[in-house]
């Protein structure tokens, strides 16, 4: 027993690292008051720990903590994804304008994205319901105080109260179907639950809990119809939070989705195939319509918008439904489609957001109108920002194509041909408002100041870091396939 | 038909506790969607967390017999106190800014 302690302490040393620097950003900033970001430099230094702490845990498949969270390539592969997209964010934070006036304050905020990033790392390793709850929560009690911690802003309070009331009600719904199928299968281990499960005949009772399950974690997704907070959240929170939720929580979240799905609901039928478990209840439908209505209401609404987060926000959601799409097929090829186009979204979409914050910190607007004639006076970064939003869109020869083609490319081979002609279509919609912004930056001479904009090196050198894997991975992206079939193992899963 | 209803209603079982947990439930569901004031509707999602704790230690009282129920219960009690820390926080900075706690009149982000 103590054995099996010291080994798991031995597996978990990434979160420990970042509990550690939680811990030395508290004391950091009470005896620091002045050096602002110090928080910050810790929290980035910590994270690069964890990355390479995750990079020697590379092939390792087993289970910790008396099977309450599962080391295996799965969750590696996700929480590298998770640790590079929050060294961004925290580098973000410090040059976000908004934050400055709380400069005082600005060790709590670092301390809480701490929490959220230890709570994702949980939640895409957990094995057991309770184990995932608590990490799903710790994630969305530290987001509610992030979203709010430009208190004095109005927006900020607005967006937070309403996101505290949608997420805990979606945590509740979500917790009340975790029980039922505690009641069903007798066990919070989602191993045992699968093994349960498979024996039993279908109910309704058992649709009503995946249908609960699935509304909590849709709620994280920001997946149709559990997506009415994405637009004002987004809209009201400092923009560095804008891109953890929109990238970093939204990752999290799919992956412990395809977790507890992939173990739980599936088995093998009498020809070695995958099936859904129990039978009949047909989750994969529910999936693809939610799938569906995510890329037509998303790609639809994003078409009107003016203000670029209340933009980006829709076009998340739309994000959500193609990446659902690789979830509803949750074959090997499925979930790999899903992987490689999690890879890509987190640098086209922390990309497109760190442009907005830039222009926003300087010609202080966040409408898309206000960007008329940008692309005079600050030609590298108008076309960086064209080029993530073409990867957005899901042209070639840009990141965002190939993980388009792969998640199609799975759907077509699972013969979910509607969802894919539903994903084609809404893809040619979301042409228009992505192009919109390129028209609005090149097409119109700048009115008022004309003078060129300098940006520092600082700022040049994180666009290049974000920019050059979106043009890169476009056409070379054999190194990130071969790491994602290596990821692919699931613990007990065969 | 009521001698019948009475004994039923005499020895209690796993049942009557999943009604009342189902109960509770609906009931916190409607506070949510029907309540204008914020406070209220934190009510209604404690109400949400509680039934959801009935739930797991009746399943395991009655059906399970291991004290992984009892255990998630605790700490859901927990987790919905840190919750309700936060909200009132946040409905504390809220009132501070709008001068009310009604959802209705806090609503700038449209569209």
């Amino acid at each position: 027993m103590s054995e099996h302690v010291l080994n798991s302490i031995g597996l978990f040393v990434p979160e420990i690292i970042l509990v550690a620097s939680l811990c030395i950003i508290i004391v950091a900033d009470l005896l620091l008051k002045k050096r602002t970001h110090a928080g910050g430099w810790i929290l980035l230094a910590s994270l690069v720990l964890c990355f390479f702490a995750f990079s020697a845990q590379s092939g390792i498949n087993t289970s910790a903590f008396f099977a309450m969270i599962a080391v295996d390539p799965f969750s590696v592969f996700f929480k590298v994804i998770l640790v590079i997209s929050g060294i961004f964010i925290v580098l973000f934070s410090m040059q976000n304008k908004e934050l400055i006036p709380y400069k005082n304050r600005i060790g709590e905020y670092y301390m809480l994205i701490a929490g959220m990033m230890l709570g994702m790392f949980l939640m895409v390793s957990s094995t057991n319901l309770l184990m995932m709850y608590l990490a799903f929560e710790m994630t969305s009690i530290c987001s509610y105080v992030l979203v709010g911690f430009t208190k004095k802003s109005i927006r900020s309070a607005e967006s937070s109260i309403k996101y505290i009331i949608y997420g805990s009600v979606s945590s509740g719904i979500m917790i009340y179907g975790m029980s039922l199928i505690y009641g069903m299968s007798g066990s919070l281990n989602i191993f045992e639950i699968g093994a349960a499960l498979s024996g039993l005949e279908s109910a309704p009772i058992f649709s009503m809990a995946v249908l609960m399950i699935t509304a909590g974690i849709g709620f994280k997704i920001a997946l149709v119809p559990f997506h009415f907070w994405a637009p004002d959240v987004y809209e009201g929170a400092p923009m560095a939070i804008t891109a953890l939720l929109a990238v970093t929580s939204k990752i999290a979240a799919v992956a412990m989705l395809i977790r507890l799905f992939r173990v739980s609901f599936t088995g093998v039928d009498a020809t070695g195939m995958m099936a859904i478990i129990p039978e009949g209840i047909r989750w994969d439908m529910m999936l693809a319509v939610m799938a569906a209505a995510a890329m037509i209401l998303g790609n639809l609404a994003a078409l009107w918008q003016d203000n670029i987060k209340r933009m980006l926000a829709y076009s998340s959601i739309a994000h959500a439904g193609y990446i659902i799409m690789g979830v509803v097929v949750l074959t090997d090829q499925g979930i790999s489609a899903v992987m490689l186009y999690a890879f890509m979204y987190l640098f086209m979409n922390l990309g497109t957001f760190y442009m907005a914050m830039l222009y926003a910190n300087k010609f202080s607007t966040e409408s898309i109108e206000g960007y008329k004639g940008i692309g005079y006076r600050a030609p590298f970064t108008a076309v960086a920002l064209t080029i993530f939003l073409v990867s957005l869109t899901g042209l070639p020869p840009t990141a965002g194509f190939i993980a388009k083609l792969y998640i199609f490319g799975a759907a077509i081979n699972a013969g979910w041909i509607w969802l894919v002609l539903v994903a084609g279509v809404m893809t040619i919609v979301s042409l228009f408002y992505y192009i919109r912004v390129a028209r609005n930056m090149f097409l119109y001479k700048p009115e008022g100041e004309t003078e060129p904009v300098r940006f520092d090196n600082f700022t040049t050198a994180i666009v290049l870091l974000l920019l050059t894997p979106v043009l890169v991975l476009g056409v070379y992206f054999t190194p990130v396939l071969e790491f994602i079939k290596h990821s692919l193992v699931m613990f007990g899963v065969q | 038909m009521e001698n019948e209803l009475i004994q039923w209603l005499s020895q209690p079982g796993l049942t009557h506790y999943l009604m009342i947990g189902a109960l509770l439930f609906c009931i916190g569901i409607t506070l949510v969607l029907t309540r204008r004031n914020v406070i209220m509707i934190l009510m209604g999602i404690e109400l949400i967390l509680n039934s959801v704790n009935l739930n797991f230690i009746a399943f395991s009282r009655f059906s399970v017999i291991t004290l992984d129920g009892h255990l998630t219960a605790l700490f859901l009690i927990i987790l919905a106190a840190a919750e309700a820390a936060v909200a009132l926080a946040i409905v504390l900075n809220i009132y501070n800014r709008f001068k009310t706690i009604d959802i209705d009149e806090i609503s700038l982000l449209k569209g």
